[in-house]
Order: C-alpha cells, then sequence, then structure tokens
C-alpha cells in the first residue's frame, strides 16, 4: 500500500497524467472517435459511460494503444504514446489495465499470472515478485486460490485477481475496461469494493462501466459519451441529479428508473 | 516361415528409420514454429517470407524436395554438410529435406493453434508491456501448442512414413532394405507384410501416446 499512497502525495504537484486532443478513430465507414478531448489529473478517478456503441471501450482501449488513432495526440505522464516497438512496451508496463473478459493467461497459475509481469518485464527477482504477488492477492481477498488455474476461479475471482495483476506492473494509472459487465451479478461488489479501495488509495482510474452506483461513490468525475462524442462531463453529484444535455437525460431516464 | 529374413539386417535398417524421423521432428518442431512466428509477426518481409514459404514448399513432392538435396545441393552445388562419408552425407541431406518439408505442415499446425488462442490472452500480455516475441513465446505460444498435439501427431505420422522417400537417395533406411529384398527373395506378400507391420509399430504407440498428452496438457478456460 505504500506505493499507493505515495502516489497520492504528488497529485497536487504533478497535474495532468493523461492528456488526449482531438482524437479521432474510424471503424471502416464508422466514426468512433470524434475529435475527443480529455485530461484526467494525477489521482483522478473518471468514469466514462454512455450507451452501448458510444465509443467507450474504444477510447478506453486508445490510451495504452490497444486500438491506434487516425488523428490526434495522447500522452501520458507528458510523453506521446510511442508507435510500436520497445518504447510502447515500457509505457504499456506504466498502464495497468483489466479487461471485461479477465483474460487471465489460462495456462498459469494465479500466482504465475501476477509474477509474469514483473519478472519479465520489470526485470524483478522471483522471489521478491511471488511476495509481491501474494500481498497483492491478499488485497483482493484471493490469496488462498495463487496456486489454481484461472478457470477454477469464480468470475469475482478472476477478476480481482486480474486488477492484482495490473496492480503489481505498479502503474501510474488504471485502466478499467467494463470490468463487471461479464460477472454474475453476485459477484459484481466484490469486485467494485476492490476498486473502490483503489480508488480511495490514491490509483488514478479511467473506468469505463455501466455500474452507475460505483460512479456516484468514488468517481471524481463523470465523462458521458454518445455516438463517439463526449457529450458531457461533470462530478457525479451534478450529472445524475441535474444532467444538461438532451441525450444524458435521455439515458439516464432509461437506466435510473426500474 | 520367416527364413526369407535371414542374412538382412532388419532391426538396423528400421533404426534408421527411427533416427530419420526423430531428428527430421526435432528439426522441423523447430523450423515450423518459427515460420509460424514469422506468419503471425507484425514484420510485412518476414510475414511474405513465411508465407511464400509455406505455400511453395507444401506443393512440391518430397521426392523432389529430397533428389534436390542430394542431386542439386551436393552434387552440383558441392555441398557435403560437413562430411566425406556417401552415406552420412546422404543421411543428412535426408534428414534436411525432410525438416524443409514437414515444417511447412507444422508451421500451418501451429498457426491454426493460434487461432484457438483468444486475443484477449495477447492483449493482456501487451498491456503488461511484454514485446511481441514475449507475448508470442510466453503466452500464445504454450496455449497454441497444448491445442494442436493433435493435429501434430498427425503431421508426426506422416513424417515417420515419409523417411521412406530417403531411399531414393540411397540411405539405408526401412524402404530401401525392402526393395533390395523383394528383389533378391520371391516373397513379395511376406516382405510387404513386415514393414508395414513394422511401420505399424512405430506410428501406432505414437498416436495412442500423443493422444493422452493432448488431452493432459489442453488448457481449461
Amino acid at each position: 500500500m505504500t506505493e499507493v499512497s505515495m502516489a497520492k502525495e504528488d497529485v497536487a504537484s504533478t497535474g495532468d497524467l493523461v492528456v488526449l486532443k482531438s482524437v479521432n478513430k474510424h471503424f471502416g465507414a464508422l466514426h468512433v472517435l470524434q475529435d475527443i478531448d480529455l485530461t484526467i489529473a494525477r489521482g483522478e478517478v473518471v468514469v466514462v459511460i454512455g450507451p452501448s456503441g458510444s465509443g467507450k471501450s474504444t477510447l478506453c482501449r486508445t490510451i495504452n494503444r490497444l486500438e491506434t488513432i487516425d488523428s490526434g495526440e495522447i500522452s501520458i505522464d507528458g510523453r506521446p504514446l510511442p508507435h510500436e516497438g520497445k518504447e510502447l512496451a515500457r509505457l504499456r508496463a506504466d498502464v495497468g489495465m483489466v479487461f471485461q473478459s479477465f483474460n487471465l493467461f489460462a495456462h498459469k497459475t494465479v500466482l504465475e499470472n501476477v509474477t509474469l509481469g514483473q519478472v519479465k518485464v520489470r526485470r524483478k527477482d522471483r522471489k521478491q515478485a511471488e511476495e509481491r504477488a501474494r500481498t497483492l492477492l491478499d488485497r483482493v481477498g484471493v490469496g488462498a486460490q495463487a496456486d489454481k488455474y484461472p478457470a477454477q476461479l469464480s468470475g469475482g475471482q478472476q477478476q480481482r485477481v486480474a486488477i492484482a495483476r495490473a496492480l503489481a506492473m505498479e502503474p501510474k494509472v488504471m485502466l478499467f475496461d467494463e470490468p463487471t459487465s461479464a460477472l454474475d451479478p453476485e459477484m459484481i461488489n466484490e469486485v467494485l469494493e476492490v476498486m473502490q479501495q483503489l480508488a480511495r488509495d490514491g490509483m488514478t482510474m479511467i473506468v469505463v462501466t455501466h455500474e452507475m452506483g460505483f460512479a456516484r461513490s468514488a468517481a471524481n468525475r463523470v465523462v458521458f459519451m454518445a455516438d463517439g462524442r463526449i457529450i458531457e462531463q461533470a462530478t457525479p453529484d451534478q450529472f445524475f441529479s441535474n444532467p444538461r444535455s438532451d441525450r444524458a437525460k435521455d439515458f439516464l431516464s432509461k437506466i435510473l428508473h426500474h | 516361415m520367416f527364413d526369407f529374413l535371414s542374412g538382412y539386417d532388419l532391426l538396423g535398417a528400421f533404426w534408421v528409420t527411427v533416427q530419420l524421423t526423430l531428428l527430421s521432428a526435432a528439426g522441423s518442431l523447430v523450423w515450423g514454429t518459427l515460420l509460424a512466428g514469422m506468419r503471425v509477426g507484425p514484420v510485412p518481409l518476414m510475414r511474405g517470407f513465411g508465407t511464400a514459404y509455406v505455400n511453395i514448399v507444401r506443393n512440391i513432392p518430397l521426392t523432389v524436395i529430397i533428389l534436390f538435396t542430394s542431386l542439386g545441393l551436393n552434387q552440383t552445388l558441392g555441398v557435403n554438410l560437413g562430411s566425406q562419408n556417401f552415406d552420412t552425407i546422404n543421411f543428412r541431406f535426408a534428414v534436411l529435406g525432410l525438416i524443409a518439408y514437414t515444417s511447412a505442415f507444422v508451421c500451418e499446425a501451429i498457426r491454426s493453434g493460434i487461432n484457438t488462442v483468444p486475443v484477449g490472452q495477447a492483449e493482456a500480455a501487451r498491456a503488461l508491456g511484454l514485446s511481441f516475441t514475449q507475448v508470442l513465446t510466453l503466452v500464445v505460444l504454450p496455449q497454441a501448442f497444448r491445442s494442436v498435439v493433435g493435429p501434430l501427431t498427425n503431421v508426426l505420422i506422416a513424417l515417420t512414413k515419409n523417411t521412406t522417400v530417403a531411399a531414393a537417395i540411397g540411405v539405408a533406411e526401412a524402404a530401401f532394405l525392402m526393395k533390395s529384398m523383394i528383389e533378391n527373395e520371391a516373397q513379395l506378400l511376406a516382405i510387404s507384410a513386415v514393414f508395414a507391420f513394422g511401420f505399424v509399430c512405430l506410428t501406432l504407440p505414437t498416436g495412442l501416446i500423443l493422444g493422452w498428452v493432448g488431452k493432459k496438457v489442453a488448457v481449461k478456460r
């Protein structure tokens, strides 16, 4: 936990961590990202919501260049996103990512999943890496499953392991691409609790989600996207109680009343 | 009833077959994996090479490839693979030809295995900051291999039988001995049956054992 709380201390000192400037992307004829401008400060928790197909997942995936962009600029910690190659790999190591479908390495145990990046990318000694892995697994509440294979775990447990795997790299920012969308309802909370703890510890987080409760309780800012554009940005209180745009009002009326 | 076998080194001939098979299998597994790596890689030149290699080599008859190694590389170009002994040279060229040919099939089997690995596995690996080679060797290939034990077994069985083509350049393996026995003894059916049985003894256990291995190592998702 020490590293995380230290990260919180430089929040005020160094400002913007992730900056997107007029980013555009097409999938064939579909213009999925249209002139996206977005700045995320160190220590900030930004929740991206919007109807499906609005480009929010794509936006999340452009930040570590799992999706390339057609035009615009993305920089992380003041450095523009490099093209393919070693530079890009180095940058990705600083950006943790959690996927909708967990994507734990199926042929490796939980412990190996969490040590792989530390040993192969961070060049850590295996013993140290395992120690850190066990600490992180305990922290997300799956310490007892360390020697099992991903397929032997429940979805909620797998997703918590995936969070531990990303944290093991000591990332500057964490990207969550619909982390609870593939989970059974009773497992959503155990994952959200881990994320909430992470937010409280001062991690910079970009979270694409449909969990409005999480957005209300953990976010510093809500970004509402529709049709490839950012329609509205506000604090959770403002956004949920008093959305300005018609698209947002329409969206909220569909999800909040049932 | 089996007197026609006396005076012939049957086991010695099959031992050469086994050696050809094992060396070619090891070699084509390595070269085939490299080719598969090239074909899925980000470098256009390597992708082009891999694709061209596979499509050319797997469409040429093995006999032509083996004859080319001996007649073309050895006798015309004077390559002798570090030996002066005629038998050793031909053995080595047979292995070289078999590797060149079989690796095209190994490559395609592995590539189909790579396609069974969900794309999210590679994405997660890239997101951790692993390089292309690390993603391939640490995450994708280990899972790909486990899903293609069956197809690779087929390739290995085909390879075992393909070693008989080495007889064309005078390598003294099983089929070479069979040919001379058929010429010398009036026992065509019996001799053929003995050699057919010999090959079944090699390939049947291979299939059974690797079938079991394939089930054992399969990745649970």
